[in-house]
């Protein structure tokens, strides 16, 4: 075997293996996900919209955190699942599961078919063609009021028990649930794909996109799949706020909700698996406290602190913390 | 003698500025050629030529038979035909074992097992962790690539580069700047390899070229000006002339 | 039938040069530097409110507004860019669009608290007012000038550009940095120039925007779409390309708008969409 000569510290499949383990403070943090429902049971349906945020969150870390891939328009897919979903149950099909499957189809189908333009653009162009597509869709949800509503948004959404047998709530008990659940699981797939090979090739993207072709990589193969499996867990979370409220507005597909979305992952920390879900937490759990100022005001603060995340915490809230963790364990 | 490599009048210019003028060259298997030439000779270019990271004007590349003038870098890779950076072009966040597995794991068609995690790639891994050894970079493979030392990552070039089972290796100044001493170390390393690849690579230091090169190449604006063994360079006239001379006395 | 189609021929140039205006400071910097520029609109609203600000609060006619318009905004880009760009300019592509975008989300909330959501009327002079009429069409006096103004800013851009020694430090910068740099042209201080030329020069487009589109805080992203298309169409660093690109845009928006008004602005985006999937440089590009 190829062990024998490695001591503990370089022995190559106990350094791996570690990286793949969970960490006590993983599993505390899932823990505390479930605080909601003893501590704060009138903020369930805040929390049921943190997780479905915190699932959007995620799926723009797997293209921007670890592919590196700048979209401005990922609520495209957030779009096009709450829409897929909704549209499914106003035409008689309000399963809960089958709608998110359908929403995640839907978001993955169209994710597939934009991917072979987005693997052959970088830089400035990359951006604005995420952009442009953000943009085309919205105005096309806004123009086919026959089909989405238009501005007035999606009525008539109705929603069936969960296994035909647990109805959703007024409280957001089963709301919350059901989101954690889907979010929880889902997590745990992409815990296992950036722990995968695949992972660690989308990492190589990021890290050194010229190295790539070099190692005989097919980059642009890569940057589709991934593309299209964060935009099928995309269209997974807009199908949750459709299942979750019973309505769509049409802000699911607006640039806003790109930008806070990508707000909220650089306040997190970009690529590291939870900055998307801490950085939703705070950023929600903000908004609601902070409901009473006019939205100018409170995107005032917004970009008050991306402007000192960018200049002072390129890594977000869970890279500083984790530097000064470093600093502080060797003095 | 089967040939690993071979072009066929390769042309290449930006504008009016002249970068490969009927290149052929011919490198047999298991041969250790040094291609030499002043700064702007072409020499990085000819190189990013025959990879695809340029595309020719005119002229073709041949792999063994196989014509792969046309192919994208990433496929002449997998044909065998692969090449190092003379400015590292690393993953410096990943760890060296991390880069390594990767280049195996795009060699075997596993890199794009998204539901297994890496541990479970036991062979890859251990493939990386041997070539990692035979480089002696097993004691820091767990370490993050920026914190490599500056020779170490030379090293770990190369390893990449082997990773991916190369038929022919081009090495673009594998020892650019490393120490002297170090240097030859890096060499002896590149003597080592497998007699199975074909190396053509680009040095400056012309002990090292006469030392491992079997056959020297000398380009000069954008052209092969003489080819041969190193005693026939080493009394070219007109080697001296453009080349040896300056690079003797400067 | 032949009427409409000119007036909206002639709306639509108007619009157009509004936009180059807008954009075209856009399009040097970002051929220059590759700096992701997403606050740049941002710049263009302190112009339209230095305008407001003058004329109501100060009694200052229109006119004299524009080049304090030019000027406060190209001040408050220098400052700027010393202080939040300068570092980024080698950083990611993500840590620009975000920074920008943070800039652009503050200057919206400040221009809010001054100046409220509402928008902004201002009262045109009276030889501003009206309109002309000529081959049986009114031509709007004002979009005239607006017309007169970016054109002759055009050839002066152009003209710069070409033959004057910083001109060609510009385009030497824009064409090949490295090089550049190697000859000894210090990009840096250039690209502050330009920077503040460029943000300027949205500063009046902004001043000048208010009669045709309005103001209020929401111009800082309203319009950034629209200028992001230009530099998109038109190819980095390109003035020429900028007019063309602004003007075929101007003229597509303002005739959309009008023959089919359920399209919105879909066509434009699908026009970028498609420009940029066939031409990524833009259609003008210098390089």
């Amino acid at each position: 075997m190829a062990m024998t000569a490695s001591t503990p510290s370089t022995d190559p499949h106990a350094w791996l293996r570690r990286q793949t383990r969970w960490h006590p403070v993983e599993i505390a943090f899932w823990l505390a996900t479930l605080l909601p429902f003893f501590l704060f049971p009138n903020y369930l349906v805040l929390a049921s919209q943190i997780a479905i945020t915190a699932l959007f969150a995620l799926s723009l870390d797997l293209i921007l955190g670890y592919a590196g891939i700048v979209s401005l328009g990922h609520a495209a897919f957030f779009g096009l699942g709450a829409y897929a979903s909704g549209i499914l149950s106003k035409h008689g099909w309000g399963e809960p599961l089958t709608g998110l499957l359908f929403g995640a189809a839907v978001a993955g189908i169209v994710g597939y078919a934009t991917s072979f333009i987005i693997a052959r653009f970088r830089h400035l162009t990359l951006i604005m063609l995420t952009l442009g597509f953000g943009l085309l869709l919205f105005e096309l949800a806004n123009k086919a009021h026959w089909l989405t509503g238009g501005a007035d948004g999606l009525q008539g959404v109705k929603i069936w028990p969960i296994f035909g047998r647990i109805q959703f709530d007024l409280w957001g008990y089963t709301a919350y649930s059901y989101a954690l659940i889907v979010l929880f699981v889902l997590f745990l797939v992409c815990r296992r794909l950036i722990h995968s090979p695949f992972g660690l090739a989308l990492r190589g993207i990021r890290e050194n996109s010229v190295r790539m072709p070099a190692i005989g990589a097919p980059s642009a193969a890569h940057i589709r799949k991934i593309y299209t499996i964060s935009a099928a867990i995309a269209g997974v979370a807009g199908a949750l706020l459709t299942q979750t409220t019973e309505t769509v507005a049409l802000e699911v597909l607006s640039f806003a909700r790109s930008a806070d979305t990508a707000v909220m992952l650089v306040l997190g920390g970009a690529g590291m698996l939870y900055g998307g879900l801490i950085g939703s937490i705070i950023f929600m759990i903000a908004r609601d406290q902070f409901s009473g100022i006019a939205p100018q005001y409170w995107y005032f603060w917004i970009g008050i602190l991306l402007i000192v995340v960018v200049m002072f915490l390129p890594n977000g809230i869970l890279g500083g913390l984790s530097t000064l963790l470093a600093r502080w364990r060797k003095p | 003698m089967t040939l690993a490599l071979s072009t066929q009048g390769v042309d290449k210019s930006f504008g009016s500025l002249v970068v490969a003028r009927d290149i052929a060259i011919s490198l047999p298997q298991g041969e250790r050629y040094a291609l030499i030439g002043p700064n702007g000779a072409g020499k990085t270019t000819l190189i990013n030529l025959m990879t695809g990271m340029l595309r020719p004007d005119g002229g073709r590349i041949f792999l063994g038979d196989e014509d792969i003038t046309a192919l994208p870098p990433a496929e002449r890779v997998r044909l065998g035909l692969v090449r190092t950076f003379q400015i590292n072009t690393l993953f410096p966040q990943l760890t060296a074992l991390e880069s390594v597995t990767l280049a195996v794991c795009e060699r075997i068609g596993q890199a794009g097992v998204w539901w297994r995690g890496l541990p479970s790639e036991r062979a890859a891994v251990d493939e990386a962790y041997e070539i990692l050894k035979s480089l002696r970079l097993a004691a820091v493979c767990n370490r993050p690539t920026r914190e490599l030392a500056y020779g170490q990552q030379r090293l770990l070039e190369i390893a990449l580069a082997l990773a991916t089972r190369p038929k022919v290796l081009l090495l673009d100044e594998p020892a650019a700047g490393v120490p002297k001493d170090e240097s030859t170390e890096l060499f002896n390393a590149i003597a080592g390899l497998s007699k199975d690849i074909a190396i053509l690579f680009i040095e400056n230091d012309m002990n090292v070229v006469f030392r491992f090169a079997s056959r020297i190449i000398v380009m000069v604006g954008g052209r092969i000006l003489v080819e041969g063994t190193p005693a026939e360079i080493s009394s070219d006239p007109r080697v001296r002339e453009v080349y040896l001379g300056k690079a003797h006395h400067g | 039938m032949i009427g409409p189609f000119l007036g909206v021929l002639f709306d639509g140039i108007a619009y157009g040069m509004l936009l180059f205006l807008l954009s075209v400071g856009l399009s040097v910097t970002l051929g220059m530097m590759n700096f992701v520029n997403l606050a740049h609109c941002a710049f263009a609203m302190v112009g339209g409110y230095t305008t407001v600000t003058l004329m109501h609060v100060f009694g200052w006619p229109f006119v004299w507004t524009l080049p304090m318009a030019f000027l406060t905004a190209a001040a408050v880009s220098v400052i700027f860019e010393r202080t939040l760009y300068r570092p980024l300019y080698r950083a990611s592509e993500l840590d620009q669009v975000l920074l920008t975008i943070g800039i652009a989300f503050v200057s919206v909330a400040v221009a809010a608290w001054f100046f409220g959501t509402v928008q902004q009327p201002i009262q045109m002079p009276p030889y501003l007012r009206g309109s002309v009429s000529a081959f049986g069409i009114s031509f709007g006096v004002y979009r005239l000038f607006l017309i007169a103004v970016a054109l002759a800013i055009a050839l002066l851009l152009i003209v710069t550009l070409e033959f004057t020694r910083f001109g060609a430090t510009v385009r030497a910068s824009v064409d090949n940095q490295r090089m550049a740099r190697g000859l000894g042209i210090d990009v840096d201080r250039t690209f502050a120039i330009t920077f503040a030329l460029g943000s300027g020069l949205a500063g009046l487009g902004g001043a000048l925007a208010i009669e045709i589109v309005g103001l209020d805080p929401s111009f800082a992203f309203t319009y950034l779409v629209y200028v992001l298309i230009v530099v998109a169409v038109g190819g980095l660093g390109s003035i020429g390309g900028s007019l063309i690109a602004a003007t075929l845009i101007g003229i597509s928006d303002v005739a959309g708008k009008y023959y089919v008004p359920e399209t919105g602005a879909f066509l434009i985006y699908l026009v970028m969409i498609v420009v940029l999937m066939w031409r990524p440089a833009g259609l003008f590009a210098r390089r």
